[in-house]
C-alpha cells in the first residue's frame, strides 16, 4: 500500500510539473490532465475563480454525493441495473415548482417530463414527437402505474394563453405551445366571465390540467393501459402562494352497451 | 367507504364553484378531493387527430362492470398513493415551506432563476436531487436524452421553455445535463438510420443523429456499451452547437450574458463531469464541434 501511495504521489508531482512548465497547453489537454491528477488524488481540481455559478452546481452534487449516495449505496448499485419508477410526471419547468422538491420523489420514484404549463397535446406524430416519445417509453417501456399532470399557481405559460392575442409582443414558440391549452381557456371564457383576469388564469390552470389529462386518453398505448386498470391517470395542482396541494384522479364509469344494427 | 381527509385546506370558494359549473354534479366538494371524469371514446368531432391505434373505442362494446368493480376502480387502488403523496407533500410543506417562508412568499410573486437546465427524463436523474437546485433555482426542461432540437426544426415543447429562459426570464446560464446508461441515446445507436415515424421514440432521438454519425467515426472499435456512453456526451455537445442556431441565444451568448454548459452524471460511480462551451473557439471550428473550457470533474 505505501508504495502505491508513494507511485501515485510521483505520478501526481509530475503530472503538475507538465501543467506548470507547459504554459500554452491546449484547453481541452489542460482540463483531463486535471480530472487525472483528481482521480489519483481522490480530490478534484478548483473551480474556476470568480465563478460562483459553477461554485453552486459543485456544492449541489457534493452534497448530493455525500449524503444521499454514499450513504445508500445498495439502493444507488440496484438503481444504476434499471429503472422501475411508478410514476410519470408531468410539471411546469417554473423553477418553484419540481415534483421532487414538492412531492418529495427520490430517485428512480418518477419519470419525469417538464414543460411550458405542463401540457400534454393530444396525440400527433408528426408535430408532438417530443412529449410522445417521453409518455411512450414510461408506457410501454417502463410500464409506470400512474401518470400524474401537476399544474401550479401563477403559471406564466396559462397567464400567456389568457393573454392571447396580444399585439404588443409575439413570441415565436410560446405561443403556439400553449395553444395546446385553448379548449381549457375557452370552458372558463365560457363559465367565468363574470370573474377578474387573475381569477380566471387560476381557473385556467386547473382546468388546463383536466384537458391533458384527457388529452392522454388520445394515446391508444395509454387507452389501452388505463381501460385494463393498469394504469391511472391523476392530475394534481400546487398552489405556492398559500402552501397548499390537491390531487384528483380520473375514475371510469360503464359505458351503455352499442346498439346492435339489425 | 370514509371519505378522505381534505389535503387542500384552500377555502376559496372558487374552485368549487367555477369547477363544478364546467363539469356539472360530477365535481364533488373539495373535501373529497375527487373529480369523475367519464372515460369516453377518442374520437372527437372537431379532432384533427388521425388514430394510428388498431383496438376498438373501449367503452363502446364493453360490457358494463359490476358496482363492485367501480367502487374499486374509484377509490381502492388509489388510497395508498394519495395518501403517500399527501404525506410528502405534507411533509414538505412542514421541513421545507414553513421553514422558509419568506423565501417562498418571494417566490410566489416572481421568479428569477440564474440556471436553464435541460435534463432527461429518466427517474434516476432529477437535477433537483443530484445537484441540489432548491425552488427558484432553475428553470428546468426534462425531456427523452436531454436533446434540443435546432432552431429550424421548427415549434417544439422545448423551444418554446427556451424562448421564455432566454427572452423573459433571461437566465445567465444553460446547463444540459446527460447521463449514464440512457434509454434514449441506447435507442437512438439501435435503430436504422431512416425516420421511423411508427414510434414516438425513434421520431424525435433522430435530433442526436449528429452524436451517432461522429459515435460511429470515432468509436467503431468499441463494444456497443462503450460507444453507448461516448454518444450521451457526444449528444450532449451536439445539443450545445443546436442551442446556437438559435439567433437570440447565439447573440447573448456572443455579448457574454449568457453561457451554455455540458453536463454528465455517472450514477454508476457517481461522478459528475462539467464544462462550458468556449464560444471563440467553436465558432473558429466553424460551428462544427465544440470547444470546451473550464472543464471539472467531481468524485
Amino acid at each position: 500500500m505505501e508504495m502505491a501511495k508513494h507511485s501515485t504521489e510521483v505520478v501526481v508531482a509530475g503530472l503538475k510539473k507538465i501543467l506548470i512548465s507547459e504554459k500554452g497547453l491546449d484547453q481541452e489537454v489542460q482540463g483531463k490532465v486535471e480530472k487525472l491528477i483528481a482521480e489519483l488524488q481522490g480530490t478534484r481540481p478548483p473551480p474556476p475563480p470568480c465563478d460562483p455559478d459553477a461554485q453552486r452546481i459543485e456544492d449541489g452534487f457534493d452534497f448530493f454525493k455525500k449524503n444521499i449516495y454514499d450513504q445508500h449505496p445498495d439502493y444507488f448499485r440496484e438503481l444504476a441495473e434499471g429503472q422501475h419508477p411508478r410514476f410519470l410526471v408531468f410539471s411546469c419547468s417554473d423553477s418553484r415548482v419540481s415534483p421532487s422538491v414538492v412531492l418529495n420523489f427520490k430517485p428512480g420514484e418518477a419519470f419525469s417530463g417538464r414543460n411550458i404549463a405542463n401540457m400534454v397535446p393530444q396525440f400527433d406524430q408528426l408535430r408532438h414527437t417530443e412529449i410522445g416519445s417521453v409518455i411512450e417509453y414510461a408506457v410501454k417501456a417502463l410500464e409506470v402505474k400512474n401518470i400524474l399532470v401537476m399544474g401550479h399557481s401563477r403559471c406564466g405559460g396559462i397567464e400567456r394563453l389568457m393573454k392571447l392575442p396580444d399585439e404588443s409582443v409575439t413570441y415565436d414558440f410560446i405561443d403556439q405551445w400553449v395553444q395546446i391549452g385553448l379548449p381549457a381557456k375557452l370552458k372558463v371564457l365560457a363559465v367565468a366571465n363574470d370573474l377578474t383576469f387573475e381569477e380566471q388564469c387560476r381557473l385556467c390552470e386547473k382546468v388546463s390540467v383536466k384537458n391533458s389529462m384527457a388529452n392522454l386518453l388520445t394515446y391508444p398505448f395509454v387507452r389501452n393501459a388505463v381501460v385494463s386498470g393498469t394504469l391511472t391517470l391523476r392530475g394534481g395542482y400546487y398552489d405556492f402562494v398559500n402552501g397548499t396541494f390537491e390531487q384528483w384522479k380520473m375514475c371510469t364509469e360503464p359505458m351503455p352497451p352499442m346498439p346492435m344494427p339489425f | 367507504m370514509a371519505a378522505l381527509a381534505p389535503t387542500s385546506l384552500s377555502k376559496d370558494p372558487l374552485s368549487n364553484g367555477a369547477l363544478t359549473r364546467i363539469f356539472g354534479s360530477r365535481v364533488k366538494s373539495l373535501e373529497i378531493q375527487h373529480t369523475q371524469l367519464r372515460l369516453w371514446t377518442c374520437f372527437r368531432s372537431n379532432s384533427g387527430v388521425k388514430l394510428k391505434a388498431s383496438a376498438e373505442p373501449p367503452a363502446l362494446t364493453r360490457e358494463p362492470k359490476s358496482d363492485k368493480q367501480e367502487s374499486i376502480m374509484e377509490m381502492g387502488n388509489g388510497c395508498d398513493l394519495f395518501n403517500e403523496m399527501k404525506n410528502n407533500f405534507l411533509s414538505f410543506k412542514k421541513h421545507k415551506y414553513m421553514e422558509n417562508l419568506e423565501l417562498f412568499q418571494a417566490l410566489s410573486k416572481g421568479q428569477a432563476p440564474k440556471f436553464m437546465v435541460i435534463a432527461c427524463a429518466d427517474s434516476r436523474v432529477c437535477p433537483s436531487n443530484i445537484l441540489g437546485f432548491k425552488p427558484g433555482e432553475a428553470f428546468m426542461v426534462r425531456n427523452v436524452a436531454n436533446m434540443v432540437p435546432t432552431y429550424e426544426s421548427g415549434p417544439s415543447e422545448t423551444n418554446a421553455a427556451l424562448e421564455f429562459a432566454v427572452n423573459s426570464l433571461e437566465v445567465e446560464n444553460i446547463l444540459i445535463i446527460g447521463h449514464s446508461c440512457c434509454g434514449g441515446i441506447r435507442a437512438l445507436m439501435s435503430m436504422q438510420d431512416e425516420v421511423d415515424s411508427s414510434s414516438f421514440i425513434r421520431s424525435w432521438v433522430i435530433v442526436g443523429k449528429n452524436a451517432k454519425l461522429s459515435t460511429k467515426a470515432a468509436a467503431s472499435n468499441l463494444s456497443f456499451d462503450q460507444q453507448c456512453t461516448h454518444c450521451e456526451k457526444e449528444s450532449i455537445n451536439c445539443s450545445l452547437l443546436n442551442l446556437l442556431t438559435y439567433p437570440w441565444i447565439e447573440e447573448k451568448v456572443k455579448k457574454g450574458e449568457l453561457s451554455l454548459h455540458g453536463g454528465y452524471y455517472d450514477f454508476v460511480d457517481c461522478t459528475f463531469e462539467k464544462w462550458t462551451l468556449d464560444y471563440k473557439g467553436s465558432v473558429m471550428e466553424g460551428k462544427n464541434r465544440v470547444v470546451v473550457k473550464n472543464q471539472s470533474f467531481w468524485c
